[in-house]
């Protein structure tokens, strides 16, 4: 398998190499401009920062609505659009439309693609049926349909260059991850993890959409591309089979670990970042063993797919808590050291820290204090458990087992943050980081696999931490030392990616509604504007005629819609005893709307 | 143990009995009855073997004086935040995208709840886009079919709450038996 797949992943290479850097070289370019946002992290660094510095702490305050556009759908909008030159490109969740806006004649819409879909997706996507967000390369956008279906639109007139169908979802498999383009490549992922998916990240052909290379999560060596002698964890080789010997038989083939969240890419050293997510089901007593390689940072090559370095965060995972999350690549000093750094906020609750040339550990600790499950990593290098987190076993649901209530973990299975994507300014070097602060009761039980129906296997239930009232935070963290600089109480988790500025600004949405703009030293709030919906998209920045704009999409749903739009159950207070534990519906309705900010003139 | 996830053979005959005992309930249903308003008094007059029945002789819900809720209900909440809820919401309440199941028990009779469970339903347009995928062949679910009626009737009539279900009636017998043919054997 691996070798046919190498063979034509070179094929591939010698057939485009003079396309190869092309392509890459323009992305990298553009990247570098700050008018654009041509990627929805913003850079292939993923540290949604922004060099604009039209708006600043001192001005800010007087923000107002530029414009504002409805995408014509309801439902849970995450992402965001791009902007290249004077164009735009909206995305929107199932139907999964995208449009094409001139922002240079009055934001004229250009075209607009909807694809065709059976609607039988819709119930196979475990949280909503959202999308986040589409991919420029090569004069193509790229939209990662909920069908699975891949789609390079020509950019400037919407028409289909090519599609190619990465997944079944017949079988469970869904789509609602953003494409990244790498050299001649577009790396995207795919979810099921709720259906016993066997997930993988996959490449195709940025020119025709051909297979390149595909990596599964969990698997014999040469399906999940690895080597056992070369790739390593924690600096050792994995060794042979390492992921098929920590399964019981052969449950790895519904495994899970899949790859929704996002991915980022360090060109110095070809290396693709990305994170696994929960093995299927949430019954941990009915899948022994580690679960490799679920719940893992992969480091792989952009060309050929090969795994160089993994690193699995949660061992044979009992919560539900997909290591999905965005890895923020920096640069910076340590212990007097310049360091190539990836830092990551995982569902689980702790911030990791490594070195994203080796795969080093370096830092891993709470991001929430309330986080109970574990005491913390092992760091000690000498130890035979190095890396592992050490587990509680009042909230392991393993060690409590099937048909009994865990109670009391915390964060819920949501985790302390979901995909909503942190940022990190090089300004101030912090992580400003969007959180949720949810405690659950979990109790497994036994279910059987049926291909393409739900594979869950646990009860739960979520409210905010005992004695508090609020159920989200948003964060400055500090990466090197591990803490909290400040933190902002919200009322509702915080389901929005976060936007950094060199105004010394920081940027992120509510489930409110509310656009919120804070000091990126302080964390004072120094704006707010309530938008037609709840806030579950990204914030993005670009610049237009000399002026600097700050976009997002409103739309209320996504996970977040599920729990926090009835109101989370209290068991011990009661219903509705304290505000904080208000429904949602109380505050916004469904909505589907761009909202466009800018100084005034 | 090893291939516990997959069917035997001998599931596969009793799922294809769950389905045909379900596709008669719903040809029944969809033949006789009108969709709304029939979700008939959920006064338990009898119980067999740990389930409680209404006048109609359909599964319903039954709360003791002193609190105790049988047994269906504790684990109708308990397949409902499993298998329902990444829709319908936690307890019922519904989601941003799929209806409150403890309003639609209000007025849905015991055979459309079986048939759209079973079957799924449709419900697209331009402003809504609206689907219940079908349950029939899911042992998770379609074993479970009147546990999650009976919970679902109950939290429809305020029987139970917004909370876990505390003190239950133990596990009937009958009930284990049948849920480990309904299931399949061994785990």
């Amino acid at each position: 398998m691996r070798k046919v797949l190498l063979a034509t992943c070179l094929g591939t290479m010698a057939a485009s190499a003079a396309g190869v850097a092309i392509a890459n070289d323009e992305l990298t370019k553009m990247a570098q401009n700050p008018k654009d946002w041509v990627m929805p992290a913003g850079d292939y660094a993923n540290t949604r920062y922004s060099k604009l510095n039209q708006i600043t702490a001192a001005n800010v305050g007087k923000l107002q609505v530029a414009w504002t556009f409805s995408t014509g759908v309801l439902r849970g909008h995450e992402g965001g659009p791009l902007i290249i030159g004077n164009m735009m490109y909206v995305h929107t969740p199932f139907p999964n439309k995208v449009y094409a806006m001139d922002l240079s004649q009055d934001n004229k819409i250009v075209w607009k693609y909807e694809p065709k879909q059976d609607p039988n997706v819709i119930p196979v996507m475990c949280c909503d049926t959202v999308n986040r967000g589409v991919a420029y390369a090569d004069g193509k956008i790229f939209l990662h349909q909920a069908d699975t279906t891949l789609v390079a639109l020509d950019a400037k007139t919407g028409k289909e260059v090519w599609t190619v169908k990465n997944g079944d979802p017949g079988k469970g498999a869904t789509g609602t991850s953003s494409p990244l383009v790498v050299k001649d490549k577009v790396l995207i992922g795919i979810s099921g993890g709720e259906f016993g998916v066997q997930c993988h990240m996959t490449a195709y052909d940025l020119k025709t959409g051909k297979l390149a290379w595909r990596a599964f999560s969990e698997g014999p060596d040469d399906q999940i591309m690895v080597d056992p002698e070369k790739t390593t964890a924690l600096g050792k080789p994995v060794g042979k089979d390492s992921s098929i010997k920590t399964w019981q038989g052969d449950q790895w083939k519904i495994g899970g670990g899949c790859t929704w969240g996002w991915t980022s890419y360090d060109p110095e050293l070809n290396l693709v970042y990305y994170g696994s997510g929960n093995p299927s089901t949430w019954n941990p007593k009915q899948r022994p063993g580690d679960n490799k390689w679920s719940m893992t940072i992969f480091a792989r090559d952009a060309d050929t797919g090969m795994a160089k370095w993994v690193y699995q965060m949660t061992p044979h995972d009992e919560w539900d808590y997909d290591g999905v999350n965005e890895m923020i690549l920096s640069d910076q000093q340590m212990n007097g050291q310049n360091r190539k750094l990836l830092t990551h906020f995982d569902r689980n609750g702790l911030a990791y820290t490594m070195d994203r040339v080796t795969g080093e550990l370096l830092v891993a600790e709470k991001y929430d204090p309330k986080v109970n499950w574990t005491t913390g990593v092992d760091m000690n290098k000498s130890s035979p458990t190095y890396g592992r987190p050490k587990v509680v076993d009042q909230y392991s649901t393993e060690k409590q087992g099937e048909d009994v209530n865990t109670k009391g973990v915390c964060p819920a299975a949501l985790g302390t943050k979901d995909q909503q994507p942190g940022a990190y300014s090089p300004d101030t070097q912090l992580f400003y980081v969007p959180t949720n602060h949810v405690c659950m009761d979990y109790e497994p039980f036994k279910v059987n696999y049926t291909a393409g129906q739900p594979y869950v296997g646990a009860t739960l239930s979520m409210y905010p931490p005992p004695g508090e009232t609020h159920m989200g935070n948003f964060i400055a963290w500090d990466n090197k030392t591990g803490k909290i600089v400040w933190s902002n109480k919200e009322q509702f988790s915080v389901w929005s990616g976060a936007l950094a500025t060199a105004g010394g600004v920081v940027f992120y949405g509510t489930l409110e509604g509310y656009l919120k703009a804070v000091d990126a030293k302080t964390g004072k709030e120094l704006y707010k504007f309530k938008t037609p919906s709840g806030i579950i998209g990204n914030v993005t920045t670009y610049e237009n005629n000399g002026r600097q704009y700050i976009a997002v999409l409103s739309g209320v749903g996504g996970w977040a819609g599920i729990g926090l739009a009835a109101g989370l159950t209290d068991p011990t207070a009661g219903l509705g005893a304290v505000g904080g534990y208000a429904a949602l519906t109380n505050y916004t309705a469904l909505g589907g709307a761009l909202t466009v900010f800018a100084l005034p003139q | 143990m090893r291939r516990s996830f997959l069917k035997s053979h001998v599931e596969d005959k009793l799922l294809r009995h769950i389905w045909s005992v379900i596709a008669t309930i719903v040809v029944v249903a969809s033949g006789n009855t009108s969709f709304a308003e029939n979700a008939g008094d959920p006064k338990a007059v009898k119980s067999e073997d740990g389930k409680y029945l209404d006048k109609e002789g359909n599964p319903t819900f039954n709360v003791a004086a002193d609190g105790t809720i049988d047994w269906y209900t504790y684990s109708g909440y308990r397949r409902y935040h499993s298998e329902c809820h990444v829709c319908h919401g936690p307890d019922g309440m519904g989601s941003t995208y799929a209806p409150a199941l403890k309003d639609s028990l209000k007025t849905m009779s015991y055979g459309d709840f079986l048939g759209v469970v079973a079957s799924g339903r449709k419900n697209v347009s331009t402003s809504q886009e609206s689907v219940m995928p079908a349950f029939g062949d899911n042992t998770n679910v379609a074993c479970y079919m009147d546990d999650l009626y009976v919970y679902l009737r109950a939290r429809a009539n305020d029987a139970v709450g917004r909370v876990r279900p505390g003190k239950r009636e133990e596990k009937p017998a009958a009930y284990t038996e049948a849920e480990s043919a309904c299931m399949g054997k061994p785990h």
